[in-house]
């Protein structure tokens, strides 16, 4: 009777599942503020800044829906960010994983020495984007580069590269697929992990091995291949480092990216406001295209032991 | 009548035998197709590393030279200690250093303490929020640029590592909040039981259980933390402005546009090759020697690096 009445005396805090969600609270409570802070916050203060005008020296100045009006009706540029941002994720995304697949399939077929092959392929992926972009502005320099010099030794004039409208974006997409080799590694375990009596149950139905590739091997392996293209897709609308380094955006705003323009409008032009609604739009279209492939692969992408 | 079946058996197995060499010369042709594709690729792959380096050791009048001479000579190593004399090397090594443990330290401690909470201990809303922890992974961190510039110039600052430092000590991203929680979710929930038992509280299990059981999946997430602070360009860029503060890639990119200029000529590629290699030095010493690790953080975790 009396340890009842204590019993109920007793506060939530004090009991031991009270115990637990403080300590809970407290364990998560670095991300807690973090998310407040860093996320929710921001992103709040992004909305506002994108209706203002605010060149950091004076006050912001509330303009209404201006911003997005020019952006959608009136800048070019931008236009022109949004195409050549598409463009690029277009041909890095499905080049980059074709690249990489077929080196894994290639890895799989029981080959002599694996780690050299797979160490040569990866290695180009922790080569820092500083240097990576400093040696494919060399690799394809008009004059001396490696490229055009081969090319002038069969006889062929090349390309500008980097300082031509038409050849600047073929030559960041070729600097992108340079480090394809990330979604190697991952291919290469997806395809190391496909049951191989599906392999020979195929072989006993008399399907040649093109045909056990596309019934077996790519609905296998499909969940891997949605991941890295959801990831590819999000990584090449973010492009920044290479166009900056070799080509500020040019030639004739050829290479200039999403995140390059929201850099120049924030700190060349000092448009905080203008700058942060780009910031906005290059956050919706990343959630509506991963939002549309997710949609859209759930009938194409084979779950084992989901039916 | 039995004539006519053996030769028909004799057929049958010169047939088998057909086609047995037959499969035989396919495979061996197969076989040395698919080396010759490694091969090919291996060398498109491997073909700028390798210029790179030797370019960077050779005199002006031999980068041009088509087909390139891949062993240099005369050997110039000076291009190293020229470049680097021209820009505070040592100082912005420093101050990437000072970066990477910052991050480190607060990522690692910050997210593991947060996916201990969201994988052990109950309280109310926990699932709700850890839906926001795994929904918070789709913000690009360029939404944020912005915002965070501002607020963090308001702090007062602008020229300090703090910007870099200070929010990854705040559950240091979603997506590592995320894989300890599943790490953590693989520990045996009767060894902590155990040390519950014995008195330890939730903190000191934490610290005195979990942690030390993890470090396996610390260490990769150190990698990739290492690897991805090296790379890092766009942030340091923007708060990092005085050559006292400059991350070793900021101030190589400066030193490039004083020393080098825009317009490449051979006159300045091999001291330009000698920075990109010095810079690229810690992340492939990094990547060889604990390849292990990371090529299996890399299948578990799905990251690309």
């Amino acid at each position: 009777m009396a340890s009842q009445v204590r019993m109920r005396r007793r506060h939530w805090w004090q009991t031991l599942a009270g115990q637990e969600a403080i300590a809970g609270y407290l364990a998560i409570s670095p991300w807690i503020i973090g998310f407040l802070v860093f996320s929710a916050g921001m992103i709040l203060y992004s909305f506002y800044l994108s209706f203002t005008q605010y060149n950091i020296v004076e006050p912001p100045k509330f303009i209404g829906l201006a911003n997005y009006t020019k952006m959608f009706t009136r800048d070019d540029l931008f236009a022109q960010s949004l195409k050549v941002t598409a463009i690029y994720a277009v041909a890095v995304v499905p080049l980059g994983m074709i690249v990489a697949y077929s080196y894994a399939i290639l890895l799989n077929q029981k080959v002599g020495g694996l780690s050299f092959w797979r160490t040569c392929f990866y290695m180009p992926v922790v080569v820092p984007a500083i240097a990576a972009s400093y040696i494919f502005g060399w690799i394809f320099a008009p004059q001396y580069g490696l490229v055009n010099g081969y090319l002038r030794s069969i006889g062929i004039q090349g390309p500008g590269w980097f300082g031509d409208p038409t050849w600047a974006l073929p030559g960041m997409v070729i600097l992108a697929l340079w480090g394809a080799g990330g979604g190697l590694i991952l291919y290469l375990a997806a395809l190391q992990s496909v049951p191989t009596d599906l392999y020979d149950a195929t072989k006993v139905d008399g399907a040649n091995a093109w045909q056990r590739f596309w019934a077996v091997t790519v609905p296998m392996t499909s969940p891997v291949l949605l991941f890295t293209f959801i990831l590819g897709i999000i990584g090449s609308f973010q492009a920044f480092t290479g166009s900056y380094l070799l080509t500020q955006g040019g030639p004739l705003n050829a290479t200039l990216f999403i995140v390059l323009y929201l850099y120049q409008k924030g700190w060349q032009d000092l448009s905080m406001g203008y700058a942060a609604g780009i910031g906005l739009v290059l956050f919706t279209i990343i959630l509506i295209l991963t939002v549309i492939v997710m949609i859209t692969s759930r009938r194409l992408v084979y779950y084992a032991g989901t039916d | 009548m039995s004539a006519a079946n053996t030769a028909k058996v004799a057929e049958a197995q010169r047939r088998a035998a057909a086609e047995r060499t037959r499969q035989r010369v396919v495979r061996i042709i197969g076989r040395n197709l698919l080396y010759l594709a490694l091969v090919i690729g291996t060398i498109i792959f491997t073909i700028p590393t390798v210029w790179m380096l030797s370019s960077s050791f050779k005199e002006t009048a031999q980068v041009t030279t088509i087909p390139p001479q891949w062993i240099p000579n005369p050997w110039k190593p000076d291009n190293y200690s020229t470049s680097m004399a021209q820009f505070p090397f040592w100082i912005s090594l420093k101050n990437t250093m000072v970066i990477e443990i910052g991050v480190l330290v607060g990522r690692l401690l910050s997210a593991s303490l947060v996916a201990y909470g969201f994988a052990r201990l109950r309280f109310p809303g926990r699932n709700a929020l850890f839906i926001i922890v795994l929904s918070t992974m789709m913000i690009p961190y360029h939404v944020t640029l912005i915002p965070q510039y501002l607020f963090f110039r308001n702090l007062g600052w602008l020229n300090t590592p703090l910007p870099l430092i200070v929010p990854m000590w705040f559950g240091g991203g979603a997506f590592y909040i995320f894989l300890l929680r599943q790490f953590f979710l693989t520990i045996h929930r009767e060894i902590d039981e155990a040390a519950r038992i014995d008195g330890c509280g939730y903190f000191t299990t934490f610290w005195h259980i979990i942690l030390p059981l993890s470090l396996p999946a610390l260490g990769t997430l150190a990698i990739f933390t290492f690897l991805g602070e090296w790379n890092d360009f766009l942030a340091p860029l923007i708060y990092l402005n005085t050559r006292e503060t400059q991350t070793l890639a900021i101030a190589i990119r400066f030193w490039q546009l004083l020393a080098v200029g825009i317009a490449y000529q051979p006159a300045t590629l091999p001291q330009l090759m000698a920075m990109s290699t010095i810079i690229t030095i810690a992340p492939v010493l990094v990547f060889f020697f604990l390849q292990r690790y990371f090529i299996q953080g890399v299948v578990v975790t799905g990251v690309k690096g």
